[in-house]
């Protein structure tokens, strides 16, 4: 094998020389010890490596192998209800070999070679084939049909094909090619993390991705194929918003990515997603999730990769037709990985020590995501989501990653530290988020949702926005200060934010809301408020309305079981009547 | 067999550079013997051909470029372990500094260890009472956490800790804690008043002190900590005890931190801090927790200082994004004299949840918890009110709250460097300062709850 040897060790980077012989993102073995690295730099025949491992104890003059392809991912069934590492290896069968801590130098395909699978031809003997098309199916798991796909850039006639039940490894079709060569099909395709997958043609997306949070779908939605990011100061819940999307969002397929966090919390989603129901199918969570975890601790360069071994295994799977959603928390650590290296690298630094070329990575990331009408004869649409965390230092928004992550993704869900000291969560500001993804979604929810639906958030919007205003007021003169009719706004807009926005991620029935309930919710307040307001023109006094004892059904609505929605129109018609009461007895005095 | 060089091309700072250097490894030890005969400790930096760049431990002071040895050990520091070191006092490089005899390793461990696979990790979810109502009641401690206290200089941070490494224990169990205690450039005094308080009390038996203090070589400051949650994880997860790991100061550790990195005169990140310091802090306080089918656990408390008690300042900044919370000492409350004086809305324990309820402290805590909370930031919402306007304009509701944040702080945050408060304690008089609220303002309490506990303490208030 061919091989350089060390001349350099500084903490994940080593350079070596006596590599003529290798690309540039290349992956190289470190060492006897076999260390796994990537090439990102050349200089003559000296390469600089990022090492995936702790370097302590290499020296000078050790080897450096070359393996003569470009940092990959095994693409293919059993992906899904796997735990990887940042560069793919499978973090159980790493305990099960290693022991409780992950030491060095262990080598494990991200793919297991001895689960075998059954394979289902869907072509026959003597069929024409072309990149994209399905050979044949496999039943990853009760949710997932995995398909298994003419690897791009082949084409020909399928020479042989059967029904199988084998490993990944062997052959199950053989395609002969325009110019009489034969290429054997495995169940198992591997791709180089850094090139995006191809796809036929990229579509606006126009369809929202329900997550079962309340103050996304309903103020800030993100559509299937849409980008969104969370920033926030720590402790303002931006893992908990990411573990509920993982969790609630109405995807095929979740790829979820612990980025440089904490260790704990990836065990947390691995003891609890296994136990979790997902509301859309009614099956345990895990059967249509893959994780990924490279927690803070683990090495830095490796951290670099994960999001996109992430994302590329996210792309196969949108290739396949389904919709995937990927959630990374948290980027920030992705782009301190960036800027460790390139500071070892000693390059000229841009903002803050990170790398001029930060920006430009973070926008090549999201813009893997889309809608896009997969490769393939039968023209399957497939979407990729991606919501990135964003940890600004401080909860500054001038931060260059935060930055640089609004210049390319369409949703902004702005954490605000003072909404979580208030335990209002999830603490996602309503005056300073947005989402562009609404007047693409603006057909589909009139379509689905009544126009009532897009007149109620527009009034709760502007509704919260004169809230804002008249706070200053209240601050210096004091609530009682207030016309009636901005009292009822202060009421309303209380309501909306308690009863609405507010939602315990820790309560049983809260901690998903289907859209139809959202909707049914909104409607309850919206119709006290109008009822409110047609009373207070009665000459009704505000402080009548304010003790109406049908307030407190309202707040309790959001623990409405989904099967119960009948309630929402009992508690509406008790708006009514006790409205219609106070009315009369303004007649009768 | 073990080199010597005498080929010293550079001293700089706390770093020298040596050439024609064969085969040194990166994070090697080194050993510099001094023309006098002295010697001195580093560890390599950095190999670049022929050249090693070296740290020195007890700084470069009086190393000549031309008569000094290097030798290169072969291997990266390492402590000697054994159940004897339970109550001993070690310095910044392990080595015993109270005069006991040296330590037989059972083993000798590398102070750098492996990350834990979080597949191996179990999630901590066992209530650790620590006696404050503010900890147990409101940032409830879990075996396994990390939770840290940040504080500023002047707060009383080191009583605080002192008096949780007294009281902390695991409800209906009879283990004991271990402590592991790491000292990074604090005072005399203030290691003084930890060992006297651990002698005081017999917890020095159950004591491990790693100790460098502000006179001690600044980069020592760097293996401290790390010393300390290798003994840590020997205690936890060889011997199978429970560890309590406190370090302070982190700020000291994390200004080594940047004392080194100028040297190597690296890119600097915010504050002159190195860009890394994120991944080196994780490498510390990510060694905490617990291991599926391993009987110990480390719990660790952390303490910074903040400069200018400044939140959004890089150290507490990175530590409350590695940590599982924050426990934020508050110098307005301090100067009102009331002990520990914990600013209840900003601190946070990640992990309570999955460790307080029926079976862990009492069915009724987390509701309790959300209503006290909630009763509190109206208080103090009255109080911010008050100071405007005077309490004669405040509203009879506000004034009701207003009156409540004061007694919550006074009865329920304030108590005594003695007192040792039980969960059932805490949640009881959570229980009696509600009761002095309408029982209709407790929404955020379930009503059988009310019913089961407000009525006793109804009669109660209403008899005084």
């Amino acid at each position: 094998m061919d091989a350089g040897s060390i001349v350099k060790v500084a903490g994940p980077l080593v350079i070596a020389e006596g590599m003529q012989n290798a690309r540039i993102y290349d992956v190289v073995r470190v060492s006897e010890q076999r260390l796994m690295g990537e090439i990102i730099e050349m200089r003559r025949d000296e390469a600089s490596i990022q090492v995936y491992e702790e370097t302590g104890g290499l020296g000078i003059g050790e080897p450096v192998y070359l393996s003569g392809h470009p940092l990959s991912v095994e693409l293919g069934p059993g992906l899904i209800e796997s735990i990887y590492d940042g560069v793919q290896r499978p973090l159980d069968i790493i305990k099960e070999t290693a022991g409780d801590l992950i030491t060095r130098g262990i080598d494990i395909p991200g793919l297991s070679r001895d689960r075998k699978w059954s394979f289902n031809p869907s072509v026959r003997v003597g069929d024409s084939v072309a990149e994209g098309d399905v050979l044949g199916t496999v039943e990853e798991s009760v949710l997932v049909e995995h398909k298994i796909m003419v690897p791009p850039g082949v084409k020909g006639v399928v020479k042989s094909i059967e029904r199988l039940e084998c490993t990944v490894e062997k052959t199950v079709a053989v395609i002969e090619t325009e110019n009489g060569k034969d290429v054997e099909i495995t169940m198992i395709a591997k791709w180089p993390v850094r090139k995006p997958r191809p796809y036929k043609e990229k579509l606006t997306p126009d369809e929202p991705l329900s997550t079962g949070q309340r103050v996304i779908d309903a103020l800030f939605p993100i559509s299937k194929g849409g980008t969104a990011c969370i920033p926030g100061p720590f402790g303002s819940g931006k893992t908990v918003v990411q573990h509920q999307l993982a969790k609630y969002a109405d995807a095929q397929i979740i790829v979820y990515v612990g980025c440089g966090e904490r260790g704990n919390e990836m065990t947390d989603v691995l003891m609890e997603f296994p136990e979790l129901i997902d509301p859309h199918s009614g099956e345990p969570l895990m059967k249509r999730t893959i994780l990924i975890a490279n927690t803070s601790n683990m090495p830095v360069a490796a951290r670099e990769a994960s999001v996109y071994t992430g994302i590329t295994i996210a792309e196969y799977y949108r290739d396949m037709g389904f919709s995937v959603a990927l959630m990374a928390d948290s980027t920030s650590r992705w782009a301190e990985a960036m800027r460790e290296m390139s500071g070892r690298l000693e390059e000229m630094p841009g903002d803050e020590g990170y790398p001029a070329y930060m920006g430009t990575r973070i926008a090549e990331f999201y813009e893997r995501a889309g809608k896009v009408i997969c490769l393939g004869n039968d023209d399957r649409i497939g979407t990729l989501s991606a919501v990135g965390a964003v940890s600004p230092p401080g909860g500054d928004l001038a931060d260059p990653v935060v930055q640089s992550t609004l210049r390319v993704v369409k949703v902004f869900w702005g954490l605000e530290d003072k909404l979580a000291y208030r335990r209002h969560f999830p603490a996602i500001s309503w005056l300073n988020s947005y989402s562009l993804y609404i007047p693409n979604l603006k057909e589909y929810f009139v379509k689905n949702y009544g126009q009532e639906w897009i007149d109620n958030l527009n009034r709760a919007m502007v509704i919260l926005q004169e809230e804002a205003e008249l706070e200053e007021i209240v601050r210096l003169v004091g609530l009682d200060a207030l016309s009636p009719d901005n009292r009822l706004i202060m009421e309303t807009a209380k309501s909306i934010r308690e009863d609405f926005l507010h939602q315990n991620a820790f309560d049983e029935v809260d901690t998903y809301s289907s859209f139809e309930k959202m909707v049914k919710l909104m409607e309850l307040i919206m119709h006290f408020h109008n009822q409110a307001e047609d009373a207070l023109k009665n000459e009704v006094p505000m402080l009548d309305i304010t003790v109406l004892q049908v307030r407190e059904k309202i707040a309790r609505a959001k623990y409405i079981h989904e099967d119960k929605k009948e309630e929402f129109e009992n508690i509406k018609l008790e708006i009514t009547k006790g409205f219609q009461e106070l009315k009369e007895k303004l007649v009768d005095v | 067999m073990i080199k010597e060089y005498n080929t010293i091309r550079e001293v700089a700072g706390p770093l020298m550079l040596v050439e024609q250097v064969e085969g040194a490894k990166y994070e090697e030890l080194v050993e510099i013997e001094l023309p006098d005969g002295e010697l001195r400790n580093g560890r390599v930096l950095e190999v670049n051909r022929d050249k090693a760049l070296i740290q020195l431990f007890e700084g470069v002071t009086g190393v000549n470029i031309f008569n000094t040895k290097v030798r290169f050990k072969g291997k990266g520091m390492e402590l000697d372990v054994s159940q004897d070191i339970l109550g001993r006092v070690f310095d910044g490089q392990g080595r015993p500094i109270d005069k006991g005899p040296k330590i037989i390793p059972e083993k000798r461990l590398d102070i750098n260890s492996s990350p834990i696979n979080p597949y191996a990790r179990d999630y901590p979810s066992e209530f650790i009472q620590t006696g404050f109502s503010t900890i147990d009641g409101l940032n409830t401690l879990v075996r396994g956490q990390k939770l840290p206290i940040f504080s500023g200089n002047g707060l009383p941070h080191s009583q605080m800790a002192a008096q949780i490494a007294r009281q902390a224990k695991v409800l209906g169990t009879e283990e004991e804690f271990a402590v592991v205690f790491a000292a990074m450039g604090i005072t005399f005094e203030e290691a003084q008043y930890f060992i006297q308080d651990f002698q005081k009390t017999g917890a020095i038996e159950r004591t491990v002190l790693f100790v460098n203090l502000a006179s001690d070589p600044p980069i020592e400051r760097l293996t401290t900590p790390r010393l300390a949650l290798t003994a840590a994880e020997y205690l936890a997860f060889e011997i199978g005890m429970h560890v309590l790991v406190i370090l302070t100061d982190m700020t000291n550790y994390c200004e080594a931190l940047r004392e080194v990195s100028a040297a190597r005169q690296e890119v600097p990140g915010r504050r002159g801090y190195p860009g890394y310091l994120y991944t080196d802090l994780s490498s510390i306080y990510e060694r905490a927790g617990r291991i599926k089918g391993k009987k110990g656990s480390i719990t660790q408390i952390p303490i910074l200082t903040m400069p200018e008690d400044d939140k959004t300042h890089p150290i507490p900044d990175l530590t409350g994004y590695i940590t599982e919370g924050q426990i934020v000492l508050s110098r307005t409350m301090h100067m009102r004299g009331i002990y520990p004086p914990v600013d209840v809305l900003q601190s946070l324990s990640r992990l309570k949840d999955k460790g307080i309820g029926e079976g862990k402290t009492r069915e009724d805590h987390a509701d309790v918890f959300n209503q006290l909370f909630a009763a509190y930031a109206r208080g103090l919402e009255a109080r911010e009110l008050e100071v405007i306007l005077g309490e004669a304009a405040l509203s009879d509701m506000d004034r009701i709250f207003y009156r409540f944040a004061e007694s919550y702080e006074r009865r329920y945050i304030a108590q005594k460097e003695t007192e040792d408060r039980d969960i059932a304690f805490t949640l009881d008089l959570g229980w009696e300062l509600m009761a002095t609220l309408p029982a209709a303002e407790l929404k955020r309490i379930r009503p059988e709850f009310i019913e089961k506990y407000l009525s006793k303490y109804k009669e109660k208030v209403e008899a005084t």
